[in-house]
């Protein structure tokens, strides 16, 4: 057990945790921040897509250890009323069936769009590859993206 | 329209005051013959109505919040109900509030998702509770206004007599209307009428999914409780002996149990248990047979050639159909087990106090979990309870309670609260598998090429009965012989969306695909020259509505441009199932040399359509489901352990993957049916046809991207 200070959605926390604990678990069992969803556990699925530094990261896989200085955004953090361009298409293109994959959907398009804000289809499908849906509202996702884009 | 309200004694409206002026209306399921007004003794309208179960309740404010008593999980239930109460309400659409029922049998009827049946079951209930409601309000506001009901028009919430220039919201009411009884006979609208049926109307859980809230089982946390996390025996293994000490020294771990062939780790948060299980060591010994995929081949080789079938359906002389055939078609089928493998993996709270118990997560049938909890503690059923939680996804993985119960008997043994949580690799070794399944089907053809015999024959590992042997071609053909055999293997099966015809539409529509090659039809002649026979000379009894049949294959054909353009190579597969009828063609055309495959027409007949967008997701994700599994999936097991432990092996559709798809819906006039299965089983057909369409390559076997016919092909995946 170590103690770890994380900024995280703009607030400074502190945790005591062992020092491989995936940060997944140290949001979801340790502050409370469930939005970020498990799924796989194995980097696959992209359910725990989080944003450390701005950059989509699975968080499945990222231990506590290696974040401190770091700035972590969770779906709670992404924007403070749910109206981030991305969250505002996801609602416009009614994405979601299960919906729990859609946190790590909606994180993985936020950060894919900072870096690329007027993407190709073919890029937002590379982009979007690396999240699974199960339901399979891939169709959707793919135009909420590119809604997204065009009101950046 | 008028209808008794009165039908049966599982089936009358209710009607309540609260003492907070507000009006609940709810079905009572169980109760005496007639409507009654029950005064309930809480003061917040919410948690009364919440007390009450109902269907519906109406504050003074004018806010209306509607149940929606089925789990919902994705199948977008949770809006498609509320909408069909609203309508017949006349309620303001923006001023509805939805809200998740918990478990209660006594209010609500067949509270469970799965058969894609919720609609088609509740859709009369659902209208009759809205019509209800409004009737007591209108004549509240007649009463009040001292006018005639009949000239009073209501829109959008609001009471309106236009003689009188008098009108109010239904808030204005709620007190008077509570005291109104409801009558033997309602008035329900007039279909052409609807306001919110059949308009596009958004999930009204979007807001909460997409800024993520709390709403999955896996999100619940109460203040003192534990984790667990399981191990379980290999199929056909029992556990001889442990030993716990090295997870017992990881920090965190609080106890480990055993119950049946099950250790559980518990303990304060979840990554330490994961560690710890890790850390036990577990001896198995067999306890049945320890299967691998090989036994499986040849058990299916075995049981097709000389097992003992039952007999699911015999017309005509099936044996002297193929001695007189000019030409006989046969050829086998076979699917590999799969896992549901919903993104949110299986949980369960369970909280023993005394001789309750308390459930909360997510589950397709709350009331199986009751039972389960009632039975291993030895309490009443009434004794537990089951809140529902929003479920990240099902497709029937979680009609099982398989881990309700070990949510219990974790609880049981630690005397504390508890959620259980299944990570990948339980979940995809865990058990609850759609059954492997391997078909034969023999076709008789006469010089025309029309069929005179047809014989199936399906072995099915656990798999219950394989046919649905009263499904088309049967009744369109004179000689009929189905028959099916089910293994009784120790890998546990379970009902996986579209359960049996999620491989079986396939492996027929592929059949048909290389009865159309040997007959010299198109597919489609063929299929309608079946269909009319089946129409005109019907033999044997008929599951399916063969008009229906005709019509989305002929819509299909229309859609896709059938045959029209000779660069497409197309394969087309219509298949009826769970009440609803859907035809799919897909598009392969060469592009840079690789047949690549472009898009999927589907046209569905589910009867009225209530909600456009939901009705696109079921039947777009249940095409990319089947598309997926058939291209991709496979489960295989070594000594009764699969093979495929989370998605790096087990390999799921994704985005790259999708073609585009193209919905229609026809406009067929029925009530609605259900729609969370019935566009999942005819996609494998539709591409495996496509597929030989374009290269001569004939797919029997799933998943495709496994088989050696495949192999060299290149299917390549590209959207417009």
């Amino acid at each position: 057990m170590a103690t770890f200070n994380l900024k995280i959605n703009g607030q400074s926390k502190q945790v005591d945790v062992d020092e491989d604990t995936p940060l997944l678990w140290v949001l979801r069992d340790h502050l409370g921040l469930v939005g970020t969803k498990f799924s796989c556990g194995i980097a696959q699925c992209g359910s725990c897509t989080v944003h450390i530094d701005g950059t989509a990261t699975f968080s499945c896989v990222t231990p506590v250890s290696s974040l401190e200085g770091t700035e972590i955004t969770t779906i709670e953090g992404l924007s403070e009323k749910g109206d981030h361009p991305v969250q505002k298409a996801w609602e416009e293109i009614d994405v979601a069936q299960c919906g729990y994959c859609q946190a790590g959907q909606i994180m993985q398009a936020a950060a894919f769009l900072k870096e690329n804000p007027s993407p190709s289809m073919e890029e937002i499908d590379d982009a979007m590859n690396r999240n699974i849906c199960r339901c399979g509202t891939y169709h959707k996702i793919r135009e909420a993206v590119a809604l997204a884009s065009k009101s950046n | 329209m008028a209808t008794n309200i009165k039908e049966s004694r599982r089936d009358f409206l209710k009607i309540a005051g609260t003492t907070a002026g507000g009006l609940l209306i709810g079905f009572n399921w169980f109760g005496c013959d007639s409507p009654k007004v029950e005064v309930l003794s809480t003061d917040e309208v919410l948690a009364q109505a919440k007390n009450f179960n109902a269907f519906l309740s109406i504050a003074p404010s004018g806010d209306v919040v509607i149940y929606s008593p089925n789990p919902e999980l994705g199948q977008n239930i949770k809006t498609s109900f509320p909408m069909v109460v609203a309508e017949e309400l006349d309620a303001d659409w923006a001023k509805v509030r939805v809200l998740q029922a918990n478990l209660d049998t006594e209010k609500y009827d067949r509270q469970l998702t799965g058969g894609s049946g919720a609609m088609p079951h509740s859709w009369e209930r659902l209208r009759k509770a809205g019509a209800a409601a409004k009737f007591v309000l209108v004549a509240a506001a007649a009463e009040t206004w001292g006018v005639s009901p009949e000239e009073i028009a209501v829109s959008e919430g609001v009471i309106t007599h236009s003689a009188s220039g008098k009108s109010g919201h239904f808030g204005e009411f709620v007190e008077k209307a509570a005291s109104i009884s409801i009558p033997d006979e309602l008035a329900l609208k007039d279909k052409k009428d609807f306001k919110i049926i059949g308009t596009p109307v958004k999930n009204v859980d979007a807001k909460e999914i997409y800024t993520g809230k709390s709403m999955y089982g896996l999100d619940f946390h109460r203040e003192g409780m534990k984790y667990a996390m399981i191990q379980r025996a290999p199929f056909g293994m029992k556990v001889s002996k442990y030993d716990d000490s090295k997870a017992r020294g990881v920090t965190g771990v609080s106890e480990v149990v055993q119950f049946g062939n099950s250790i559980a780790v518990v303990g304060t948060s979840t990554w330490p248990l994961m560690k710890a299980k890790k850390l036990l060591e577990i001896d198995y010994v067999p306890d049945g047979n320890v299967e691998s995929t090989a036994d499986h081949d040849r058990i299916f080789q075995e049981l097709m050639s000389t097992g003992k079938a039952e007999v699911k359906r015999k017309d005509g002389n099936v044996a002297k159909a193929f001695q007189a055939a000019a030409q006989v078609v046969e050829a086998e089928y076979q699917c590999p087990f799969l896992a549901h493998s919903p993104m949110e993996p299986e949980n369960f709270f369970a909280h023993i106090q005394g001789d309750r118990c308390e459930l909360i997560g997510p589950t397709q049938t709350p009331d199986r979990a009751r039972q389960t909890a009632a039975q291993i503690l030895g309490i009443p059923p009434e004794n537990v309870s089951v809140e529902i939680t929003r479920l990240g996804g099902g497709f029937g993985r979680r009609l099982r309670a398989d881990y309700v119960e070990e949510a219990v008997h974790v609880a049981k043994a630690i005397q504390a609260p508890v959620k259980i949580i299944w990570n990948r690799e339980d979940e995809l070794t865990g058990g609850a598998y759609r059954p492997a399944v391997r078909y034969k089907f023999s076709a008789a053809l006469d010089e025309n090429g029309s069929m005179i015999g047809y014989k199936l024959k399906g072995v099915g590992m656990n798999a219950g009965n394989t046919t649905r042997e009263n499904n088309f071609p049967s009744g369109a053909i004179e000689n009929v012989l189905i028959e099916s055999i089910s293994y009784d293997s120790s890998i546990t099966t379970n009902a996986w969306r579209a359960p049996i015809t999620n491989f079986l539409a396939y492996a027929e529509q592929s059949f048909l695909d290389e009865v159309a090659l040997a007959a010299g039809k198109d597919p489609v002649d063929l299929r309608l020259e079946l269909y009319e026979k089946a129409k005109n000379n019907p033999v044997g009894e008929l599951g399916y509505d063969v008009d229906r049949m005709i019509a989305v294959t002929k819509a299909a054909a229309e859609k896709s441009n059938w045959g029209k353009n000779p660069g497409v190579k197309q394969g087309l597969s219509v298949y009826f199932s769970h009440r609803s009828y859907v035809a799919q063609v897909a598009d392969i055309e060469m592009e840079g040399g690789s047949p690549t495959l472009k898009r999927i027409t589907a046209v569905t007949d589910c009867g009225m359509v209530v909600n456009p967008i939901g009705a696109n997701h079921q039947v777009r994700g249940g095409i990319v489901d089947g598309m997926g599994h058939a291209m991709y999936t496979n489960l295989t097991f070594e000594n009764g352990v699969p093979k495929q432990k989370n998605y790096d092996s087990y390999r799921l559709i994704r985005m790259k993957e999708v073609p585009e798809i193209n919905t229609h819906f026809l406009d067929s006039g029925f009530d609605p049916t259900g729609l969370g299965e019935p566009a999942l089983p005819p996609t494998g057909g539709a591409i495996a046809n496509a597929i030989f369409a374009a290269t001569g390559r004939r797919l029997r076997s799933q998943p495709f991207i496994e088989q050696k016919e495949f192999s060299d092909i290149k299917l390549e995946i590209k959207r417009a």
